[in-house]
C-alpha cells in the first residue's frame, strides 16, 4: 500500500489517520500539501482525512474541493484509483463532485462526538471485503453536518445500483433513520465505479485495542488485501 | 503633544478603571500627564486581571516547587518533567464575564485563548478540560447561556482538533448573573526544548504573526475587572470573536518555526492584546521595545493607536526571532497563509515606545509599567465558623432508594452527556479514558506513559468555610487522579471569586488560597500555573467562591489505569476511609432537603495522603478490579455510578449501627475510594490494609441487574441509569417544567 493523506488548512485528523494506516498498513502513509499539483508517484490510496478544511466558513469542504491537488485526486480516481473520504473529507469529495450529494447540519443541529452502530451494506467493494454484508460495527463520529442529502434521483440511482455502503443502525441491525437525518439512514456511499468511499464516521479512532474497540480495522484491511491482490 | 487626542478628565480615568491614586502614582512616575495611548495602556497594564494587584500578595504563600517542577507561575503556562524527556505544559482560565454577555464566542475564545497559552511554550495540545457553572436552572437566562457556552467550547476545540476530555458542570443561583467558564488546555513537549516569553538581544525584530488586528476586544480585561450591573449587556462589544481555524494554522506555524530554530522569545496576544505581550517580553527580558504601528497588520481602517494597543483580536502572537532565521520564517507563515510583520525593535533603552504616523504616542518605562503597578493588601475579614451539623438532627423524608433518585437526577449530579457528546473527545486516538470517569486518561504519544487529568472544587464547601474549601478542591483534584491509579504531580487554580474591595469576599479568597497552599504542601502537589478572576458579582452579589484546581498526574503504564466501571458479577465491593456520616453541606441535605447548612466535611490531609497511596498501590499491583472516588452525595452514589456505567447491579450489606442509615449512605466524609476486587484478591488487599493502616470495610457483592439495599425494594440499574440520564436532556429541550 502506498497511501497519501491530503492535508488542507484546518484538517485535523490527517496524523489520526496517517497512523492508523501505519498501525495496520506498516507503512509510512506521504503527507500531501493542498497546493501540490502532483501526487507522489506510485500512489495507490488517495485518503482525504476530516476535520474542519478551510474552517468550514464558506461550506463545508468547498474551499478544499477547489485545491490545486484536487485536480490530481481527480485523475487518479478517473483512472480507478481508490480514494476514501472520512467525515470532511466526505463533505469535500462531495463538493468536489467525486460523489453525489451534500451533507447538511446534523438534523438536530449540534455537534455529536459518540460511538454509533453502521450497518455494512455490502462485502464486494475494495473497502468493505473484510466485513460481512449485514453485519454491524461499531464506529465513533464526530460531525457537526452529516446529514446526507440528494434529490429523489440521485437517492434512487444510489440505492438502485447498490452504492450505499454503510447506514446508521441498531446494534442489532435496525436502520436508524433519526441518527443525523440522513436520507435513508446513509452512512457512507461509492462511486459507481466502487473506487471512492465516502463515509461520515471515522474508522481511523477504531483501529488500535488500546484505545478502544477496533470495528475500524477490517476497513483497512480491506484496502491492503484489494491493494495487494492486484 | 499628540493632536486630536482626548483630554484627560477625572472622568475619562475613571472610565479607564483606574482609582484616582492609582492614576496620581502613574503620573509621578512619568513626571507629567499621561497621553490618551499611555492612559490605555497604563489601564491594561494595572486592572486586576493583568496585574494580580489584589492577590498577589497571598499567591505567594503557594507552594511552587518541586523536583519535577520545570516552569512554575509567570510564564504563559506551567510546565513539569514527566520522564522519557518529555514535559507536560498545562494551565486553566477564566472567561466567566465574556461568556455571560455573549456566551458562544466567550466561551470559544476562552478556549482560544488558553491553547494559545499552552503552544506559545512549544507544546502541542493533547487535550483540554473546562469546569463550567451556571445559574439556577429556573432561571430564564441559564438554558441558553448553557446552550451557547457548550455550543462555544465545542465549536472551537473541534475545529482546532484538540480532544476535550473532561471537566465539571453545576448550577446554583449564586451563579445567576455570572457564569463560570474555566478553561484548562494540557500539552506535551520536549523537555528541552520549551519556549519563554523573555527577550535577549538589543536591536532584534520584534516580529507579529498570526491573525490582523480589530477592534474587538477593546478593554475586554478592564470589563473582565469590574462588577456586572444592569448594563451588562451593553458591554457586548469588548468580547472577542474566536477564529479556531486561523488558531490551527498558527499552532502549525508556530511548532514549524520553533523546531526550525527561528525563536528567540515568544508571547501570546491574549489579555491586552499587543500591550502586555511586549511590555511583558521586554519586561522579563530587561530590554526596553519600541513599536511602529504602521506596519501592524489590521482588518480595518483608520485604527488609533489607542485602538491597536488595547485590541483583543484573537489569534495573534509576538515573537523575537533571529535575525538570521527570519527569512525561513516568514516563508513558513506565508505557507500557512498568515500574516508576518516586522512591527518593531527590542532596545537598550528600557523604555516602551509606541510610533505611529510619525508621532510618539507613547513613551513610557517597561519595567515600572509591568512590577510596579499597584499592590493591595486588601482588609479581609476572617470567615466566620458554622456549627457542624449533628447527622441525628437531619431527617429523611423519603426512601433512601428515592433519595438516590433524587440525587442522580438532580442538575449538579446527573449525566453531563448531552454536553460531552458536543465536543469531540476522541480526536488524536489517545483518549484512554472518555469524559464520565473521575479523571480522564490520555495516552502520551504511543504508550505506555499516560497521563491524568481533572478539574474539581466544591463551591459549597468554599462559602461555608472557605480553608476545609480550599483544601478539599485540591484533595479531590488528587484523590480523582489517584482513582484512576495515577501519580498526581501538579495543578493549576483558577481561583474564581467576587470582589476583593469587600473584606468578607477578601477573607473567601484569603483563607481558599490558605487552603489550597496547605493541601498542596502535605500532597506534594505543587501549583505550577493559575488565574485569579475577581469581581465575579452582579448587582452587589458575589459568586459561591470557587477556587477551581486541574491536576494532572502521570501513569507509566496505561495498562495499570483504574476505571469505575463494575467488571463482572460477583466481585467484592469495598469501601477504603472511615464513615462518619458527614451531612452539613452535603448534596444529600441541599438536594433532598433544600438547605445548605454546617460546616462542610474537613478534610484530614494525612489521612488523604494515606489512603490514596493505599489505593494507588492496590491498582499498580493489579488487585483491583474498578476504582471510584466518592465526593458529592457519597457512598451510595458513587456505588450507583459504577453500576450504571457497567449495568451489573450489586447487593449491599446494612449500614452499621450507630449511624442513621442516611447519614452512612450519603455523608460526605474526606478520603474515601469505592474499589472492587475479585474474591481471591480480598486476602491480600486486607492484609496490605492492615498494614498500611486503613480502613477497609467489605459493603457487598457486584451482580445481578439491580441495586439491593436491606430494608428497601431492588431497584432496577436501567432505571436509575434512565433517571440519570435524562435531566439535562430534557431540560434542554424545555421539556421539564423546572
Amino acid at each position: 500500500m502506498k497511501a497519501a493523506v491530503l492535508v488542507f488548512p484546518g484538517i485535523n485528523r490527517e496524523r489520526d489517520m496517517a497512523r492508523s494506516l501505519q498501525l495496520v498498513s506498516g507503512k509510512e502513509a506521504a503527507m500531501v500539501w493542498h497546493t501540490d499539483r502532483e501526487l507522489p508517484k506510485g500512489t495507490d490510496l488517495v485518503v482525504i482525512p476530516g476535520g474542519f478544511s478551510y474552517g468550514d466558513y464558506l461550506r463545508c469542504g468547498a474551499i478544499a474541493a477547489r485545491s490545486p491537488v484536487m485536480e490530481a485526486v481527480r485523475k487518479h480516481a478517473d483512472k480507478g484509483g481508490l480514494v476514501l473520504a472520512v467525515c470532511n473529507g466526505f463533505q469535500i469529495a462531495c463538493e468536489a463532485g467525486l460523489l453525489p450529494g451534500v451533507l447538511m447540519r446534523n438534523a438536530r443541529m449540534k455537534f455529536m462526538c459518540k460511538e454509533v452502530h453502521m450497518r455494512v451494506e455490502r462485502s464486494d467493494t475494495p473497502f468493505t471485503r473484510r466485513y460481512n454484508a449485514g453485519s454491524v460495527i461499531r464506529v465513533p463520529v464526530a460531525h457537526g453536518e452529516g446529514n446526507y442529502v440528494a434529490d429523489a434521483e440521485t437517492l434512487a440511482r444510489l440505492e438502485g445500483e447498490n452504492l450505499v455502503a454503510f447506514r446508521y443502525a441498531s446494534a442489532d441491525g435496525v436502520v436508524d433513520p433519526h441518527f443525523n437525518g440522513s436520507m435513508n439512514a446513509i452512512a457512507g456511499i461509492l462511486s459507481e465505479k466502487l473506487n471512492v468511499l465516502g463515509l461520515m464516521p471515522h474508522p481511523e479512532n477504531h483501529v488500535d485495542p488500546i484505545v478502544g474497540p477496533t470495528d475500524g480495522r477490517r476497513l483497512f484491511e480491506s484496502l491492503i488485501e484489494t491493494l495487494e491482490a492486484a | 503633544m499628540i493632536p486630536n487626542e482626548p483630554k484627560i478628565t477625572p472622568e475619562l480615568v475613571a472610565e479607564h478603571g483606574l482609582k484616582p491614586d492609582e492614576y496620581e502614582r502613574f503620573r509621578k512616575l512619568i513626571g507629567r500627564e499621561p497621553s490618551f495611548t499611555e492612559l490605555g495602556i497604563v489601564s491594561a497594564m494595572w486592572n486586576e486581571h493583568c496585574s494580580y494587584k489584589s492577590s498577589k500578595v497571598h499567591l505567594r504563600g503557594l507552594p511552587t516547587k518541586a523536583p519535577w517542577v520545570i516552569q512554575g507561575p509567570g510564564e504563559n503556562a506551567g510546565v513539569i518533567d514527566i520522564g522519557d524527556g518529555l514535559a507536560c505544559v498545562f494551565k486553566m482560565e477564566s472567561h466567566n464575564h465574556p461568556s455571560f454577555i455573549e456566551p458562544y464566542q466567550g466561551a470559544a475564545t476562552g478556549v482560544g485563548g488558553i491553547l494559545r497559552d499552552v503552544f506559545t511554550m512549544g507544546a502541542r495540545p493533547i487535550a483540554c478540560l473546562n469546569a463550567l457553572r451556571f445559574g439556577d436552572p429556573k432561571h430564564p437566562r441559564t438554558r441558553s447561556l448553557v446552550s451557547g457556552v457548550v455550543a462555544g467550547i465545542g465549536g472551537y476545540g473541534n475545529s482546532f482538533g484538540v480532544p476535550t476530555v473532561g471537566g465539571s458542570v453545576g448550577f446554583h443561583p449564586r451563579y445567576d448573573g455570572n457564569i463560570l467558564v474555566n478553561a484548562m488546555a494540557v500539552g506535551l513537549a520536549e523537555k528541552d526544548k520549551i519556549f519563554y516569553a523573555k527577550a535577549t538581544g538589543v536591536g532584534r525584530p520584534v516580529v507579529y504573526l498570526g491573525s490582523k488586528t480589530g477592534r474587538d476586544g477593546i478593554h475586554g480585561a478592564t470589563m473582565a475587572s469590574a462588577e456586572f450591573g444592569e448594563n451588562s449587556d451593553e458591554k457586548r462589544p469588548t468580547v472577542q470573536v474566536g477564529d479556531p481555524f486561523a488558531e490551527k494554522l498558527l499552532l502549525e506555524a508556530s511548532l514549524e518555526i520553533m523546531a526550525k530554530g527561528c525563536v528567540i522569545a515568544i508571547q501570546d496576544m491574549g489579555a491586552a492584546g499587543l500591550t502586555c505581550s511586549a511590555v511583558e517580553m521586554g519586561a522579563k527580558g530587561d530590554l526596553g521595545v519600541t513599536l511602529d504601528l504602521d506596519s501592524v497588520p489590521t482588518r480595518e481602517a483608520a485604527m488609533t493607536a489607542y485602538e491597536m494597543m488595547l485590541s483583543e483580536s484573537q489569534e495573534r502572537m509576538l515573537m523575537v526571532l533571529k535575525p538570521e532565521k527570519e527569512k525561513e520564517a516568514e516563508e513558513i507563515f506565508k505557507k500557512w497563509g498568515l500574516d508576518f510583520a516586522i512591527v518593531g525593535k527590542t532596545t537598550d533603552t528600557s523604555r516602551f515606545i509606541v510610533r505611529y504616523h510619525g508621532d510618539v504616542m507613547a513613551d513610557l518605562p517597561i519595567k515600572e509599567l509591568g512590577d510596579q503597578a499597584p499592590e493591595y493588601n486588601r482588609p479581609y475579614a476572617e470567615p466566620k465558623k458554622l456549627p457542624v451539623l449533628d447527622p441525628q438532627s437531619v431527617p429523611c423524608p423519603v426512601s433512601i432508594v428515592e433519595a438516590l433518585q433524587k440525587l442522580i437526577g438532580s442538575p449538579d449530579l446527573c449525566s453531563k452527556r448531552w454536553v460531552w457528546e458536543q465536543y469531540d473527545h476522541i480526536i488524536l486516538n489517545n483518549t484512554i479514558q472518555r469524559p464520565g470517569g473521575d479523571a480522564a486518561v490520555v495516552r502520551v504519544e504511543d504508550g505506555p506513559k499516560a497521563l491524568a487529568m481533572t478539574t474539581d472544587v466544591t463551591p459549597r464547601y468554599c462559602e461555608a468555610d472557605p480553608f476545609e474549601g480550599g483544601k478539599q478542591a485540591v484533595a479531590e483534584a488528587w484523590r480523582n487522579l489517584t482513582a484512576v491509579g495515577a501519580r498526581p504531580l501538579a495543578i493549576t487554580d483558577n481561583l474564581n471569586f467576587g470582589n476583593p474591595e469587600r473584606p468578607e469576599i477578601m477573607g473567601q479568597f484569603v483563607y481558599c488560597v490558605r487552603g489550597i497552599a496547605e493541601a498542596c504542601k502535605v500532597l506534594d502537589f505543587p501549583v505550577v500555573s493559575g488565574n485569579v478572576s475577581l469581581y465575579n458579582e452582579t448587582n452587589g452579589r458575589g459568586i459561591l467562591p470557587t477556587p477551581t484546581i486541574g491536576g494532572v498526574g502521570v501513569l507509566d503504564d496505561l495498562s495499570k489505569s483504574a476505571t469505575l466501571v463494575f467488571k463482572s458479577e460477583g466481585e467484592e465491593i469495598l469501601l477504603v476511609g472511615d464513615t462518619k456520616g458527614w451531612l452539613g453541606q452535603s448534596s444529600f441535605l441541599a438536594t433532598v432537603l433544600g438547605r445548605e447548612e454546617g460546616a462542610p466535611p474537613p478534610v484530614d490531609l494525612a489521612l488523604e495522603k494515606k489512603n490514596g497511596d493505599f489505593v494507588r498501590s492496590l491498582i499498580g499491583q493489579g488487585l483491583t478490579t474498578a476504582v471510584h472516588d466518592l465526593s458529592d452525595g457519597g457512598l451510595l452514589v458513587a456505588l450507583a455510578e459504577m453500576a450504571m456505567a457497567s449495568g451489573i447491579g450489586a447487593v449491599l450489606k446494612a449500614s452499621p449501627a450507630g449511624i442513621s442509615p442516611h447519614a452512612y449512605w450519603f455523608g460526605e466524609d474526606q478520603a474515601r475510594y469505592l474499589i472492587t476486587m475479585k474474591s481471591a484478591d480480598l486476602p491480600k488487599a486486607v492484609a496490605a490494609a492492615s498494614k498500611a493502616g486503613v480502613l477497609l470495610r467489605h459493603l457487598g457483592t457486584t451482580g445481578g441487574r439491580q441495586l439491593t439495599l436491606p430494608g428497601c425494594d431492588p431497584i432496577l440499574v436501567s432505571s436509575l441509569h434512565k433517571l440519570h440520564e435524562s435531566w439535562l436532556p430534557s431540560y434542554m429541550a424545555g421539556e421539564l417544567a423546572v
